[in-house]
């Protein structure tokens, strides 16, 4: 908690003679040269700028380029891979798809881990092995939940279509990632599930940061538990909510094991994500153009720039930040 | 919590009967929690502890038809598997090692100072973060491609480095902006340089913070999947995420296998979460939601 980080760094390790007015200006921030910053800086720089940024111009590169099958560069395309990929038959479903899949499980995610965090911050028997529950979908690899998925609700021999005739929810097997309209919902399904863990902990980490004398102040005041949670906790948990939400849209967006794996057995493109679009077009397609690929991925990157962009406009992230 | 407030005697009364059953509720609730995360992980461990004919029967049973108890020791005893696993530990140590080591400094400087380009470079620590290997594969490949990386250690773990730094210079920024001046002056006054301030003052202060970045770096590296599917070819170099599919493929079916070497991977980090998990919750705080 930053209350208590900040009180021992204060107290703890040199207790430091009380201010001085005249030494008040040396606490501002120190200025330095740009020198001496890119030798501090340098590092990062060269890892981003080398494994970050000249890939994404190698993408560039290979989105205006023209490549046989085997991968080889056969020359300039101009635009081609562009209007390629805006012309193919299935852009706007995958369009479609990622609206939905990014909206509904970022939304679905934050719900549920706000109130999941509020019960990871009670104190109750068993709460202790409920938190360590919580870790398992985020500790285990995604592909590994992925695929595990696609056998627990497989057709077949999954075990949830076992499990939900033998609790007389239904009467025959759903076909949850053959039927179209199970696919999305299912892949959403799983999606929330790993992305609950992450969320939770930032959410609880917020909760936790509000002070106990602001519930009391509130308590004593009369107000009840609904009034505290409308006019006080969400209020305050705004900045950790803000921080959930745009990592968990980054990471939706990106996220990849998920939508691919149990979309394995499905052809086409009906229930991609513009993610896994981008990777079948080069790597598992008819297609099988690199450069069509690279085009996707263009737009991908800008499409990503722009929805966070947008919804940090939209929540005033100033205001936030600046604090 | 609420048992040393006294409140007012109208909301008293509602308040005890209340606080008698919500121990009860809650616990139960934390059950329900539990079950719901743990359950596939349980089916995962159900399915491999029985053959993997088992596993695909049709219709499915909740528990082994025949339990098979020597899974665990066949995957441990697969020297393929043994390979994996020392790619992942190989490629998530090292990772985690360079983030460490170029995000302290980097993080360090821009809580501490201003210098022309402060805001340029945060600004695309911020753009790095919504950089997603996956969106980029196609050119991280070109790139290692030309470079003659392809299907080396050092390619993996660069990439893994360079997609995790974002959030590590973040959550660490933040941490040592929330560390007040006067510790680093009175440092300074101790003729400590800026290193020296660095590591006898600063690291121990921001802690959790340190923490929270080397798990998430750890964990995100030894989670990656695409660009080591991507950029490893040779067998024998893939991580666990990308090897262990082999174990299920168009040829052979081992899901018996294939989730037994899940557990091995997934218990490690589980045990790892536990023992940090304290920190964690104070690493977010105090370092992203400041």
């Amino acid at each position: 908690m930053p209350h208590q980080l900040s009180e021992a760094g204060v107290t703890e390790p040199v207790t430091p003679a009380p201010p001085s007015p005249r030494r008040r200006r040396r606490l501002q921030p120190g200025r330095a040269t740009p020198w001496s910053a890119l030798l501090w800086l340098g590092p990062s720089l060269l890892l981003i700028f080398g494994v970050v940024i000249f890939p994404a111009f190698e993408l560039i590169r290979a989105s205006l380029s023209d490549y046989s099958i085997t991968g080889l560069r056969k020359g300039s395309a101009g635009l081609k891979n562009y209007t390629d990929v805006l012309a193919h038959p299935d852009l706007w479903v995958v369009l479609r798809n990622t609206g939905i899949w990014v909206i509904v499980v970022v939304a679905l995610t934050i719900l549920i881990s706000l109130a999941l965090a509020q019960l990871m911050a009670k104190d109750f028997v068993g709460r202790r092995i409920m938190r360590w529950s919580i870790i398992v979908p985020w500790a285990a690899s995604l592909v590994i939940t992925a695929r595990l998925f696609t056998l627990i609700l497989d057709y077949n021999h999954g075990i949830l279509n076992r499990l939900l005739i033998w609790l007389h929810l239904i009467n025959e097997p759903v076909d949850f990632l053959g039927d179209d309209r199970f696919t999305m919902p299912s892949m959403i399904g799983v999606g929330v599930f790993v992305s609950i863990p992450f969320t939770a902990y930032v959410l609880l980490a917020g909760l936790n940061s509000i002070p106990d004398d602001i519930y009391e102040a509130a308590r004593v005041d009369g107000a009840r538990p609904s009034q505290i949670y409308r006019l006080i906790t969400l209020p305050l948990l705004r900045p950790a909510i803000l921080v959930a939400s745009v990592l968990n849209l980054i990471y939706v967006f990106n996220s990849f094991p998920v939508v691919y794996t149990l979309n394995d057995r499905n052809p086409g493109f009906s229930h991609d994500t513009s993610i896994t679009f981008s990777y079948k077009l080069a790597f598992k397609s008819a297609e099988h153009s690199v450069g069509m690929s690279a085009a996707a991925g263009i737009f991908n990157v800008v499409l990503i720039l722009l929805v966070v962009m947008v919804y940090l406009r939209l929540i005033k992230w100033k205001e936030v930040t600046q604090a | 919590m609420t048992t040393d407030t006294l409140p007012r005697p109208p909301i008293r009364s509602r308040t005890s009967t209340r606080r008698r059953i919500r121990p009860w509720l809650l616990s139960l609730w934390g059950l329900a929690v539990t079950a719901i995360f743990v359950a596939p992980y349980a089916v995962m461990l159900l399915d491999a502890l029985r053959p993997s004919g088992d596993v695909l029967a049709s219709p499915p049973s909740f528990l082994p038809r025949t339990w098979q108890w020597n899974t665990f020791g066949t995957v441990l005893g697969d020297e393929r598997f043994i390979a994996w696993l020392k790619t992942s530990l190989l490629v998530a140590t090292s990772s985690t090692v360079i983030v460490v080591l170029v995000a302290v400094p980097a993080a360090f400087f821009t809580a501490r100072f201003r210098f022309p380009g402060r805001t340029a470079f945060l600004l695309l620590v911020l753009i790095t973060q919504m950089f997603s290997p996956t969106s980029l594969v196609v050119g991280i490949y070109r790139e290692f491609f030309e470079l003659n990386l392809v299907n080396t250690y050092l390619a993996i773990i660069l990439t893994n480095s360079a997609f995790n730094l974002a959030f590590a210079v973040w959550i660490l920024q933040g941490f040592f902006s929330s560390i007040p001046r006067d510790v680093e002056e009175a440092a300074n006054l101790d003729g400590a340089g800026r290193i020296g301030t660095l590591w006898h003052i600063m690291l121990p202060l921001i802690r959790p913070g340190l923490v929270t970045a080397v798990i998430f770096t750890f964990i995100a590296a030894w989670n990656e999947y695409v660009v080591a599917l991507t950029l490893m070819q040779d067998d024998a170099k893939k991580p666990l995420t990308v090897g262990i599919n082999s174990y299920v493929t168009g040829y052979e079916q081992h899901w018996d296998q294939l989730f037994a070497a899940s557990i091995i991977a997934i218990v490690p980090v589980v045990i790892l979460f536990a023992v940090i998990e304290k920190h964690l919750v104070g690493g977010l705080t105090a370092g992203s939601v400041k």
